[in-house]
Parts: structure tokens; sequence; C-alpha cells
């Protein structure tokens, strides 16, 4: 059997007297696109965070391709985080910086590449994802879903291996919806990423997953293919997905 | 049995009082430490210094010339009228140089870009914290304590020492103000004693208390923001409001106390 690219082994998290992670199990295989699904607050985003490093386990373990993140030296810990990319659910852009900047900022904090071709990569990316004219511009002066679309820029301009994306629709129309969900997957075919999303976009995700994980009350209580979770008899699981109580 | 458990409670909560203000110096060393070695470490970031040394320097040019030409006329008047009850007026630039460059002048400098560049940086990291702009830079694997202290660091440095000289000048000429012009103190003489009190030591003194005071203030004021999200007494543009608070207060009470033992040293 294939070797997950990242797992999560019985991964506990809490915040005070909250437990929000409930002992997570999760198979994240690379070159595929998993889904995390779940009602609001159940600690989908926290999930993420702790697959990044922003967040460590209370207890429990994080493995990439069969290393633990615990145990890894610091010099290759590094290594792996120069492959993540993340965009955050509140598009988290720098506020004093235009938008050019912000989508520069990676390139120019983490390569050694020219002016010149920062500006041409920074360019083509605004141009695939319809932002044209506005790379002067600070994110207060662009609508949300603008500001989106930017982290969603910033996040893919490294050409990542690996890119997590909390809830990247949120807050857009569905004809920028599906453009961003659309350039997700031309992404994902054309470098191969993996990419762990966060959405509730049910269910346009089916269409761009190849894995689908349910978090409910801190614990995953499914993971299989789109097919599988569409044809799954659980009531919890089919009362979510028909967006029923 | 009552008795015994408030006993242990007290008891604990003055071992917490004791032991968190400890644990916070023990952080803000780290972080100290943390942005101070990323000074040597390259490539530079030759124009986020420049740009940290124009807000926290060439900014502040202003209002630090405009305290020391009080800070000095005060000092004239002040000096004037007690060094006339011994008849010894001639020593008021003497007085004045000396008050001013080797106290008032690293001070009260170190105080107006505490309240005009300090408590700004404080709020500004502090928002990038609780905007999740903070953790951006972590997923973009840029060092945070890299990219936002150690330009302030280092602008310090270079921004401290000068605006403390310019603190002392200005702060001269406004005794001679009161002095001369004002009080009738013959020019030649003020700044004869000027400069024949004020020696090298009293100069690089001063100057070693204004680098202090720049690690100190710099490291205090980026802390108190990058630290934002952990306080325990308000949440989200809240806290960043105490952070600022806290950083202006703990940074002066800290350039008093720095220059009470930098003082007792340098005599």
């Amino acid at each position: 059997m294939e070797q997950p690219f990242i797992k999560l082994e019985n991964v506990c998290k809490t915040f005070g007297t909250n437990q929000v992670l409930r002992g997570i199990n999760l198979s994240i295989f690379k070159g595929e696109i998993t889904t995390i699904i779940g009602k609001s607050g159940t600690g989908k985003s926290v999930l993420l965070k702790h697959i990044i490093g922003l967040l460590s386990p209370d207890s429990g373990d994080i493995l990439f391709e069969g290393h633990s993140l615990r145990l890894m030296p610091k010099k290759k810990r590094k290594a792996l985080k120069s492959k993540f990319s993340y965009m955050f659910q509140g598009a988290a852009l720098f506020d004093s910086l235009t938008v050019f900047e912000n989508i520069a900022l990676p390139l120019k904090e983490r390569s050694v590449l020219k002016k010149n071709k920062i500006k041409k990569l920074v360019l083509e990316k605004l141009q695939q994802l319809d932002l044209n004219d506005i790379e002067n511009k600070y994110p207060s002066q662009i609508s949300g879903g603008m500001q989106k679309r930017v982290a969603l820029a910033r996040a893919l301009i490294t050409n990542p291996e690996i890119v997590l994306f909390d809830e990247p629709t949120t807050g857009l129309d569905p004809i920028r919806k599906n453009a961003v969900h659309q350039m997700i997957t031309d992404y994902q075919k054309k470098f191969g990423y993996s990419g762990v999303i966060v959405s509730h976009e049910i269910p346009d995700i089916f269409d761009i997953s190849q894995r689908i994980a349910m978090l409910d009350h801190g614990k995953i209580v499914f993971e299989g293919s789109p097919e599988q979770i569409q044809n799954c008899d659980t009531a919890l699981v089919r009362q979510f997905i028909s967006g029923q109580e | 049995m009552e008795y015994f458990a408030s006993i242990t409670s007290s008891l604990a909560s003055l071992g917490r009082s004791v032991i968190e203000p400890v644990q916070q110096m023990g952080k803000i060393a780290i972080f100290f430490f943390r942005a101070f070695i990323h000074i040597f470490s390259f490539p530079q970031q030759l124009s986020k210094i420049i740009e940290h040394v124009y807000f926290i320097g060439a900014k502040s040019v202003f209002v630090v010339c405009l305290t020391g030409a009080f800070t000095g006329m005060v000092l004239g008047l002040q000096g004037y009228y007690n060094l006339s009850k011994f008849g010894s007026e001639g020593a008021l630039g003497a007085v004045v140089a000396l008050t001013l460059i080797r106290e008032m002048g690293p001070v009260m400098s170190a105080i107006m870009i505490i309240s005009r560049a300090g408590s700004a940086m404080s709020a500004e990291i502090g928002i990038m914290r609780i905007s999740e702009q903070i953790d951006a830079l972590f997923t973009m694997d840029i060092n945070p304590v890299r990219f936002l202290v150690t330009p302030r660091l280092i602008a310090a440095l270079i921004s401290f020492p000068i605006l403390t000289a310019l603190f002392d000048v200005i702060g001269i000429f406004g005794g001679y103000l009161t002095g001369s012009l004002m009080l009738g103190i013959n020019s030649a003489i003020y700044y004869s004693r000027v400069n024949s009190s004020v020696l090298m030591e009293d100069v690089s003194g001063g100057f070693i208390k204004s680098i202090f005071f720049a690690l100190f203030v710099i490291t205090i004021c980026c802390f108190q923001g990058y630290y934002t999200h952990t306080r325990k007494d308000g949440f989200g543009a809240k806290g960043v409001g105490l952070a600022t608070t806290s950083a202006v207060v703990t940074s002066c009470v800290m350039v008093l106390i720095v220059d009470y033992v930098l003082t007792s040293f340098l005599l």
C-alpha cells in the first residue's frame, strides 16, 4: 500500500477547557487533493494549522513521508517547510504592502530571482486570476473576493509542493468560485502539488478532490473518495452533505 | 481543611506573582537574542533598515529638536537662578552641557522616540499578529522576527545616538538662549565653559546609554506587539491597545532603570 505523504496520528489539541481535536487520524497522499469538510467550529482550520506547524499537537504525531515532524532535525524541517504554502481563511494580506508587493514577497525573500523576473511572474499570476490593474492598490482598496484571489496568487507564486487552502472560495460569487476551483485543479494537474482544502462548497469540491475527510466534534468520521462519501450510509455524513440538521 | 486550602492558594498566587515576571523577562531576553543574531545574517535587509531609520530617526527629528530646545532653555533658567545664589552664574554653560550630555539627552530623546515610534511599532506588529499576517510570514518560510524586529533594531542603533547628539546640541543652544540672550551671561563665557567642562568620556557615556536604550526600547515595544495574542487581559483590538500601553510604560520605566544602572557604572 502507498505510504501517505502526510499522516496525522492520534492528534489531540485543547485550548483552555475546549478540546478541539480529539485524536485525529488522517492520511494525505502525494499529488492528490484532499478536502476536509465538517460543520463550522469543528476544528478544520486548527487541523490545517497543525499540518503547517503553526500549532503543535498536545499529543499524537504528524509524519511527513514517514518521518515525525517532532523528531525531524531543524535543517530538514526548514527544507520541508519551504515546500509548503498556505492560503488563510481571512486572506492575511499585508495591509501596508500593495497587491504586487504582497504576491512578490515570498519570491523576494526566499529566492534569488531578479526584479524583472519577479515582476513578470507576479503580473502573469494576476492576469490568470482575473486581477488586472490592481497591482498598485492596497488590500483595503479592493473587495473581499479580490483579496481572496490575491491570497491565492501569493500561495501559488512559489510553485509549492504542498498547498493548504483554508476556505479559498468563501465570499466569492459563483463565477469567481468556479474560477478558483478551476485554478486549483489546473495548477494541481500542471505542477502536481498535494493540496489540502478546508471547504464548505458541497457538492463542488467533489469534482476537484480525490479524497474527502469529514470532521465532526474533533474526530474524523469519514475518509474516502468523493464517490464513497456520496454513497455513504452513515446518517451523520448523509445529513451533512445534504445540508440537513 | 478549608483554612489549609486558603493558605495553599495564597502561597500559590504569591509564587505565581514572582514567577510570572521572571518568566516574562526570560521571554524578552530570548526574543532579543533571536532578533540580535539576525543582524549578522545574510542577505542584509538594507531597504527595510533605511525605511525604519527614516521612521524612527528622520521623522523624530522635529520632536527631538523641540523638546531639546525647551529642556535646554529650562535648564538655563533653573541653572541661572540656582547658580546666582552662589555667585557662580559663569558656570551655567558647564551645568547645562554636562546635564544634557550625561543624562537628559539620552533619556529625553529615548522617551520621545518611545512615544512617537515605539508606540507605533508596537501597534503595527500587534495588528499584524491579530490579522494573521505574522502567521502568513511563518507559512511563507520567512522568519517573522528577522523580518519585523531585526531591521528596527539596526535602525534604532543608528538613530538613537544621532538623535541624542542632536538633542544635546539643540539643548545647549537652548541654554544659551535663556542664559545669555535673556539673562545676560556673556556668550563667550557660556561657550568656553561648555568647551572646557565636557570631556570625551561624557560624550561617549551618553552614546553608550543611547545604544542600550535603543536595544531595550525596540525589544520591549516589538515584544509587546509580537505577543499581543497571548495577553490574558484583552483580545483583538483591545489587546493591541493594551500591548501599546504596556510597551510605552515598560520602555519608559526601563529607560530610567537602565539609566541609573549605567550611570553607576560610568561615573
